[in-house]
């Protein structure tokens, strides 16, 4: 890499700024552990950790909280990227909790387990001992994600508490906590969709299938196309069909809507994210559409 | 594709979350869902209009009571630059939401509504601008459709500012007549004002010379991490004696090759590589992220600063900063300890003295105050346990700069800017 006059682009500021928000973590806490979902972000996230750290190994674990409904590409490509990492996986099931009377599942045919991530999350970290948690979540997503830190501190109960954060000023990061308690670090917090994709493509990092068009059976509900297949099916008055989809985020499959799209390519992917009007979760997200403070309400209860 | 940080300010109703709307808005940074959860907002509240500062206001309790109350991060871009804004609240309780959003910002926004012209909370925007060293400020006159887009209003609000801002150390400044109800010469330059020959806020923002408000002089890299690949990193024998120092290049350009000296250590080598997983750089220059390999085996750990043996940081124990006080439970009085994070160093440190309180309205200094309390901004004389490396924070923000912890809650009460001894 030669660089003229001393600038750098916008990418590699970002990259720059990630890394070092790794290393600090790294330096400064005992057990650090990534919340590795193979979705795009998070795969942005893990590329950002092997920079930090190469050639050494990436010292800490991963971690997945599996709701139960996947997408097959996705569990596939998870488990082959931490294989070729080296890494260890852990995973939290939702599933699991369920089996075992922790967790209640909603009911009726527009269940959701999104809630339940939540428990099933802070009992993994509590019972690995984890004291910083990364996470993939992004400043551009959400209103109350503008507001987050890159650490943002969580109590004994994983709660986030919007109106007593603590200063974040310069790169200077204040990681101090108590046992048990535990501070979430967001490494992407000033990256975009725009320039996670734009990443993607200049390093040419392989992802999940699902992220480009594809056919697949969907029916219409609430205005999001829901891919048929396990938790979801059709209802009275639902017609199943088949269309031209591809996601733009990866979720429970019982709440990731698809977005119709002909991109097949990321280069078409990049166009598409460019001219689109409507926000990644806001098209794709049926759990934050419940309300205007939907997302708030969850992070005070330790979703990431 | 550059990045540039920018921050608001600006007093309550002066237009400040319409201007960032609004700039969202005409750089088409707004999704269509947001635009919609923001009118249906409007239509509700009966609003005669879509109240564009809604996008901006966040939290629950916010839109409760009509306020903002913490800093929040924007991102837009056009096809000249990725803008990062940091959106803080302009409240007089809410100094410390300022000093955060300026202390990574290039650029500050100070909103000022011209009917009102330069209040005292202008005053103290311009002052906390000048103290973070955000190097570039741009005053934006708005409301200018309600003064009849009169030059005059705009000349004497400029001057009134100007006035002010030549007492403090203010690098650059633009002032720019502005309607950010009306998009005038926001975006692009407005016709309701053929008076103005300087360039739309959005061009401003695109244009301004960034690259040189950067310390490219006094080479410091602070040791952030050591990268010790151990037993199977899978990487072969090539990585089995590897050991690389891992960091952010805080100062000046570094290259294979130059002669270093390590502090505290005071042991000199040469930089044999600057290593990255996408191979080497011949230069490594700030904000880079790099791994820089020494030819000499020395012991070096996190905390120490590697930089040129001619140019070196301050190296002691006592500093003198400015501080900016953000506990709302506490008050900073001699003799406190505190923790302190400098770069990548961690020390605790005793407050010796305070030297005096500014009042940022006036600029005085009192020097009987004895202590300060939340949003107070004075001179401290602190002792560490350990010497910082440090440079004027005006010479170097990122080697000036530091954090004071308090060591029961471990909470950030303080915000440091070192001075010249
Ligand atoms: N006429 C006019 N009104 C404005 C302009 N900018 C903002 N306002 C109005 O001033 C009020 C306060 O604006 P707001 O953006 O909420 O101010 P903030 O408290 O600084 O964020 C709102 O009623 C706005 O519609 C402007 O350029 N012209």
């Amino acid at each position: 890499m030669r660089t003229t006059r001393y600038e750098l682009t916008h990418l590699q500021a970002l990259e720059a700024e990630s890394v070092h928000i790794f290393r600090e973590v790294a330096a400064e806490f005992e057990r650090p552990v990534l919340l590795f979902s193979g979705g795009k972000d998070s795969i942005v996230m893990l590329r950002l950790a092997e920079k930090a750290f190469w050639p050494a190994k990436i010292p800490f674990r991963v971690l997945h909280v599996d709701t139960g409904h996947n997408f097959a590409e996705v569990l596939e490509f998870r488990d082959r990227r931490v294989e070729q990492l080296g890494v260890r996986l852990l995973v939290g099931s939702v599933q699991e909790a369920i089996d075992a009377g922790k967790v209640t599942e909603q009911k009726g045919p527009k269940a959701m387990r999104n809630q339940l991530q939540t428990p099933v999350l802070l009992e993994s970290i509590e019972n690995g001992g984890f004291d910083a948690v990364f996470g993939g979540a992004r400043r551009d997503e959400e209103k109350a994600r503008a507001k987050e830190r890159v650490y943002s501190f969580r109590d004994e109960f994983g709660q986030w508490d919007p109106k007593n954060q603590r200063p974040e000023l310069w790169s200077l990061y204040n990681g101090r906590h108590r046992r048990g308690e535990h501070i979430r670090v967001f490494p992407l917090s000033n990256w975009t969709e725009l320039d996670i994709w734009q990443y993607i493509a200049q390093e040419k990092i392989e992802i999940p299938s699902i992220y480009f068009a594809h056919t697949r059976p969907v029916i219409k509900r609430d205005g999001m196309l829901l891919a048929v297949g396990g938790p979801v099916q059709a209802l009275e008055g639902e017609e199943p069909f088949d269309a031209m989809v591809r996601y733009r985020t990866v979720g429970d499959t019982s709440c990731t809507g698809a977005v119709e799209s002909l991109a097949a390519s990321l280069e078409e992917v990049i166009a598409e994210v460019a001219a689109t009007r409507i926000t990644e979760r806001g098209a794709t997200r049926a759990d934050d559409r419940v309300s205007e403070a939907a997302m708030e309400d969850r992070k005070r209860d330790g979703y990431f | 594709m550059e990045l540039l940080r920018v921050a608001t300010a600006g007093s309550v109703d002066d237009g400040k979350s319409t201007l960032i709307g609004r700039l969202l808005y005409d750089t088409k940074s707004l999704f269509s869902d947001q635009l919609e959860a923001v009118e249906r907002t409007s239509r509700e509240r009966g609003d005669e209009y879509t109240d564009l500062a809604l996008l901006t206001d966040g939290l629950r309790a916010e839109r409760e009571q009509g306020i903002t109350i913490d800093v929040a991060y924007r991102y837009f871009a056009t096809p000249k630059r990725k803008f990062i804004l940091a959106d803080t609240p302009g409240h007089v309780q809410y100094t410390r939401n300022m000093v955060t959003g300026a202390s990574t910002a290039s650029l500050a926004l100070i909103l000022v509504d011209a009917r009102k012209g330069v209040l005292q909370q202008s005053r103290r925007h311009a002052f906390l601008a000048s103290l973070l060293r955000v190097p570039h400020l741009v005053l934006c006159v708005n409301k200018m459709d309600l003064v009849d887009y009169d030059q005059e209003v705009f000349e004497r609000v400029k001057a009134e500012f100007r006035d002010f801002a030549a007492k403090l150390d203010i690098g650059d400044l633009t002032a720019i007549p502005v309607s950010a109800l009306n998009g005038d010469n926001i975006a692009s330059r407005s016709e309701n004002m053929p008076w103005y020959e300087g360039t739309s806020l959005l061009h401003h923002l695109e244009d301004v010379h960034i690259a040189s408000d950067r310390n490219l002089i006094d080479v410091r890299f602070p040791v952030q991490y050591v990268i010790r690949p151990r037993g199977s990193s899978g990487l072969g024998e090539a990585f089995h004696d590897y050991r690389g120092y891992a960091g952010q290049v805080a100062g000046g350009v570094l290259k294979p090759g130059d002669e270093i000296v390590v502090l505290p250590s005071g042991l000199t080598s040469r930089i044999a590589a600057i290593e990255t997983m996408d191979g080497p750089v011949d230069e490594a220059f700030p904000p880079m992220s790099v791994t820089v390999r020494l030819e000499d085996n020395l012991d070096i750990s996190r905390g120490d600063m590697i930089c040129r043996p001619a140019n070196q940081p301050s190296n002691t124990q006592d500093i003198s900063a400015m501080v900016c006080w953000m506990s709302e439970t506490s008050s900073l009085v001699p003799r406190q300890k505190l923790a302190i994070k400098h770069t990548t160093r961690s020390a605790r440190a005793m407050v010796k003295d305070i030297n005096y309180k500014v009042d940022v309205d006036t600029l005085h200094r009192d020097e009987s105050a004895g202590s300060l309390s939340l949003n107070e901004i004075g001179r401290v004389s602190l002792r560490t346990t350990a010497p910082l490396f440090h440079d004027e924070y005006r010479r170097n923000r990122s080697t000036g700069s530091f954090i004071l912890i308090d060591e029961s809650s471990g909470v950030t009460v303080g915000a440091g800017m070192t001075l010249p001894d």
